[in-house]
C-alpha cells in the first residue's frame, strides 16, 4: 500500500463524516426546499449542518453559505464583495502568494475595470502588514489574505493585517483559511475578518463542498442565480449529504486538533531531519510560523517533478507544491514571489502529513525520501548537463 | 521484468504499444510529453485544447491498463531540438524534418535520458511502426539494427534513421511486427479508449497546419512579396508571398496559371526569390548529404569508402538503388560521420529537397536501415 504524504492536496474521508452522510445518500434524499416530510427531513439536516459548522467556527448559522468547495467560496467572496462594493471603489488587494482560486478570480475582475494590487511577501512567504497597509487607499473595497499557504505552509499575521484593514472604513477583509482549517485554531470573529473560506476535503470531509462565512451585515452579491437557497446568496439545490459530512468532519477536526497538531509537528520534524541530511536540501517557508504537518522543501539543482514521479513509483505520494498534473512549465508563483528564481523554484517538493498519517509511514518515508531525493538530484545534474541525451552511454 | 517508459501520445498506436509492453510482463510508466504550450495558460477565451485532450486520452488508456501515468514537460528540449531547427530550415530555404529531430533529440534523447537517469527505466517504448533487432558482430558484441515496420504503408523507420547505437539499445517498438489494422483490432479487443481515434497527420506544434503561422509567431518573420523566377529562362513569371514560406516540390498555393504545372525547385530567402520548374526539371540522379549518421556507428563500405544502398528522399518516396560515396578521400577528415556523402541513384528521384532527410537502406535487405543524412543544395 502506497504511503500518502499529500494531505495538503486532499485527505481521506473520515468514517464519522461518511456515516453521518450515508442517510442523505440513501433514504433521506429529499429536497430541502420541498414542503413535504422528505423535504423537511433534508431541510432539518441542512439547518443542523449550518448550525454545527457555525458553532465550530465561532459564527452563527445564518452567516454560513455552503458552496461546492473552497474555490467557489473564494469566488463568491471576491466577486461578490467586488461587485457589491463597486460604487465605493475599485481596488482589490491580495498577497502575492494567494491560491489561484483567489488570484485568478481577482485577475478576472481586472477585465471589468477593477484594479488588483498584489502585496509582496518576504523570503519566508510572509506579508508585511505595514506594506499591505500602504496598498490600501480610499478606493479599496476588498483585501484577501490567506491564513496559511498551501504550498509552503507559512502562516500569515492575520490579526495584524486585520487591524490595518479594519482601520479603514468600507474595506472588506477576506481570509482563505482552506489550508489552515484542518490544523490551526480558527475562530472567525477573533480573526477580524468579514469573509472566511473553508473546504471540507482538506479536513477529512467530502470533496465538492466548502463554506464561506459571511459576517452578519456584509454586503455581497450572489454569483450563482436561481432559487433562494442559502438565503439568496447561492442558488441551487443544496448538497445535503456534503453539508452534513463537512459539519461532522469539522467538529471532529476541531476536537482532535490539539493532539493532531502536536503529533504532526513531531512527525514533520522527523521527516525534515531525514531530508535535510541530504546535501542540497533546504526548507522553504517560515521556519516557525507554519502549518504543523506540511514539509516544504527545495532541492538544489533537482527537478521537483522528477522527485515526485520517482517517489510515486516507489510508493510514496507527494507533490511539487500545488496539485498540478498538467506538466505546466510555470514554476510555483508562491516560490517566485518569495524571491526564488524560476530555476530554483523547479526543485520544489511538498510532503504533507495529516491526522491519519502513521508513525510507521513516516518511518518508511524517512528511509525512502532521502534516497530518492539524492538519486534524482544526481540524475538531474546528469540530465541538465546533457538535456538532449547526446551522451547516453550504453 | 523491466521498467519501461512508454511515450503515450493519446493516439491508438502508442496506446497499443503500452498495452503490449504491459502484457509482456514489464512495469510500464506511461508518459505524455508536453512539448509545446498547450491550453492551460490562464485564458477563458482560448478555445484550443487539443493537446490537453490528447493528454487526457493517454491518461484514460493508462488507467485502463492500470499503469502509472505522468505528464512531463519537455518544452525546452523540444524547442531546442525540434522547433528551432524547423524554423531555421524554413528561414534558410530548406525543408525541415521535425519528426526525425524529435525522435533523435526528444523521444530517444531528452525523454530517454530522463527515463534512464531519473525514473529508473531500462527502455523507452513508442508506437512507431519500425523494428529493432539485435545481432552479434564479428567479435560477438551486440549490434542493434533498425528495420522498417512490417506494415509498409505505415512504416516509420524513415523518421528513426538518426538513432545511435546507445539510443537503439534502449528503444522498443512493440508495433514493428504488426499492421495498422491489427493494431486497431488489438485496441478494440482491449476496449481501449483510443481504439477508434482517427489518425493525426499534422505537425504537432503547428496547430493551424500552416508553417508560415509558426514562422510569423515564433520568429517575427514578415513575409515580403518577391519574384517567382522560371527555372528554364530566368524570367520573372509571377510573384510569391514571402520566399521562406515555400518548400521545394511545392505545387499548391503558388497562385500561378502557366499552362504546364509548376513546382518550386529552389527557395532563396536571402534574395527573397523562388524558382519554379516543370515537373521533369525536379528530377535528379545525384545529390549530396550532410550530417550523415550510420545506425551501426560507422559506414558499411570497406574502409569508409563507397557502398551500394537504396536511397529514400522523403517519407513517402520509394527507396531507389544508389551508390553512396564519401566526399574527399576515405578516412580523411572530410568524409565519415559528420562529413558529406554523395548519392548517385540509378533512376532519378524527384524533388530531393535541401534539408530533408535522405534515408539509406541496405541494397540487398531493403528493410534494413543503414543510416542517412540531410540533403544539401547542389551548390552548397
Amino acid at each position: 500500500m502506497a504511503i500518502y504524504l499529500d494531505h495538503a492536496a486532499t485527505t481521506p474521508l473520515r468514517h464519522e463524516a461518511l456515516e453521518a452522510m450515508l442517510p442523505y445518500l440513501g433514504g433521506a434524499f429529499g429536497n430541502p426546499s420541498s414542503a413535504h416530510s422528505f423535504g423537511r427531513a433534508a431541510r432539518n439536516a441542512l439547518d443542523e449542518a449550518h448550525e454545527r459548522l457555525a458553532t465550530s467556527l465561532g459564527g452563527s448559522a445564518r452567516e454560513i453559505v455552503v458552496t461546492s468547495g473552497g474555490t467557489e467560496a473564494n469566488n463568491l467572496a471576491i466577486k461578490g464583495a467586488a461587485w457589491a462594493g463597486k460604487a465605493r471603489g475599485h481596488r482589490l488587494v491580495m498577497s502575492a502568494v494567494e491560491h489561484h482560486a483567489v488570484g485568478h478570480a481577482m485577475r478576472h475582475l481586472e477585465k471589468f475595470g477593477f484594479e488588483v494590487v498584489e502585496v509582496p511577501v518576504d523570503r519566508d512567504g510572509v506579508v508585511d502588514p505595514d506594506e499591505l497597509d500602504a496598498a490600501l487607499d480610499d478606493r479599496t473595497i476588498l483585501v484577501s489574505v490567506m491564513l496559511a499557504n498551501n504550498e509552503v505552509g507559512t502562516i500569515q499575521p492575520i490579526r495584524e493585517i486585520a487591524e490595518r484593514v479594519r482601520a479603514r472604513r468600507g474595506v472588506l477583509f477576506h481570509v482563505d483559511a482552506v489550508q489552515a482549517a484542518p490544523t490551526l485554531d480558527l475562530d472567525v470573529r477573533e480573526l477580524g475578518a468579514d469573509l472566511v473560506t473553508i473546504s471540507a476535503h482538506k479536513f477529512e470531509g467530502p470533496k465538492g463542498v466548502g463554506a464561506l462565512w459571511i459576517r452578519r451585515g456584509t454586503q455581497l452579491l450572489a454569483q450563482v442565480h436561481g432559487g433562494s437557497q442559502e438565503r439568496h446568496r447561492r442558488a441551487g439545490t443544496e448538497n445535503v449529504a456534503g453539508a452534513v459530512g463537512m459539519a461532522v468532519a469539522y467538529e471532529c477536526a476541531c476536537a482532535d486538533r490539539p493532539t493532531t497538531a502536536i503529533r504532526l509537528r513531531a512527525l514533520r520534524a522527523r521527516l525534515a531531519a531525514a531530508c535535510l541530511a541530504v546535501d542540497g536540501v533546504e526548507i522553504t517557508g517560515h521556519p516557525a510560523e507554519r502549518l504543523p504537518g506540511l514539509l516544504s522543501l527545495r532541492v538544489r539543482g533537482a527537478d521537483g517533478v522528477a522527485i515526485s514521479v520517482a517517489l510515486d513509483l516507489d510508493g510514496i505520494a507527494a507533490s511539487t507544491g500545488s496539485a498540478c498534473s498538467t506538466g505546466s512549465p510555470e514554476p510555483s508563483h508562491v516560490l517566485t514571489a518569495m524571491g526564488y528564481t524560476d530555476a530554483e523554484a523547479l526543485g520544489a517538493l511538498r510532503l504533507s502529513m495529516g491526522r491519519s498519517t502513521t508513525d510507521a509511514e513516516v518511518g518508511e518515508a524517512c528511509l525512502v525520501v532521502p534516497r530518492v531525493i539524492a538519486e534524482i538530484r544526481d540524475g538531474s545534474a546528469a540530465q541538465a548537463a546533457d538535456p538532449l541525451g547526446v551522451r547516453l552511454g550504453a | 521484468m523491466a521498467r519501461v517508459l512508454v511515450a503515450m501520445s493519446g493516439g491508438v498506436d502508442s496506446s497499443v504499444a503500452a498495452a503490449l509492453v504491459a502484457e509482456a510482463g514489464h512495469e510500464v510508466v506511461g508518459v505524455w510529453m508536453r512539448v509545446h504550450e498547450g491550453a492551460d495558460a490562464y485564458s477563458e477565451l482560448k478555445k484550443s485544447c487539443c493537446s490537453a485532450d490528447a493528454a487526457e486520452d493517454a491518461r484514460r488508456v493508462a488507467a485502463q491498463l492500470d499503469v502509472p501515468f505522468y505528464v512531463l514537460n519537455l518544452e525546452r528540449e523540444f524547442e531546442a531540438g525540434v522547433i528551432r531547427p524547423f524554423l531555421a530550415a524554413y528561414l534558410g530555404g530548406e525543408t525541415p524534418s521535425p519528426c526525425v529531430d524529435c525522435n533523435s533529440t526528444v523521444k530517444f534523447g531528452a525523454l530517454l535520458g530522463r527515463a534512464r537517469r531519473l525514473y529508473g527505466c531500462d527502455a523507452v517504448a513508442t508506437g512507431h511502426y519500425a523494428r529493432r533487432e539485435t545481432v552479434a558482430d564479428a567479435d560477438g558484441r551486440p549490434v542493434h539494427r533498425l528495420r522498417r515496420g512490417v506494415d509498409r504503408a505505415k512504416d516509420q523507420a524513415y523518421f528513426l534513421y538518426g538513432l545511435r547505437q546507445d539510443q537503439l539499445a534502449h528503444a522498443w517498438f512493440p508495433l514493428g511486427e504488426l499492421t495498422k489494422a491489427e493494431v486497431r483490432d488489438l485496441a478494440r479487443a482491449r476496449g481501449l479508449a483510443t481504439a477508434e481515434k482517427p489518425e493525426s497527420m499534422e505537425i504537432c506544434f503547428v496547430p493551424t497546419g500552416d508553417p508560415r503561422d509558426a514562422l510569423r509567431a515564433r520568429t517575427g518573420w514578415l513575409p515580403v512579396e518577391g519574384p517567382a523566377i522560371d527555372a528554364r529562362d530566368g524570367r520573372v513569371v509571377g510573384s510569391h508571398a514571402g520566399a521562406a514560406g515555400y518548400t521545394v516540390g511545392q505545387r499548391r498555393g503558388l497562385g500561378l496559371a502557366l499552362g504546364e504545372p509548376r513546382y518550386v525547385s529552389r527557395v532563396d530567402p536571402g534574395a527573397n526569390t523562388i524558382v519554379l520548374a516543370r515537373r521533369a526539371d525536379l528530377e535528379t540522379r545525384r545529390f549530396a548529404l550532410a550530417d550523415v549518421t550510420f545506425v551501426a556507428g560507422r559506414p558499411p563500405g570497406a574502409e569508409g569508402g563507397p557502398f551500394a544502398a537504396r536511397a529514400q528522399v522523403r517519407h513517402r518516396a520509394e527507396a531507389v538503388a544508389a551508390e553512396v560515396r564519401p566526399v574527399g578521400a576515405p578516412g580523411s577528415a572530410a568524409s565519415g560521420r559528420d562529413g558529406r556523402w554523395v548519392v548517385d541513384t540509378q533512376v532519378p528521384v524527384w524533388a530531393a529537397a535541401p534539408g530533408q532527410a535522405c534515408v539509406l537502406y541496405d541494397a540487398d535487405d531493403p528493410d534494413l536501415v543503414i543510416g542517412g543524412g540531410r540533403i544539401v543544395r547542389d551548390d552548397g
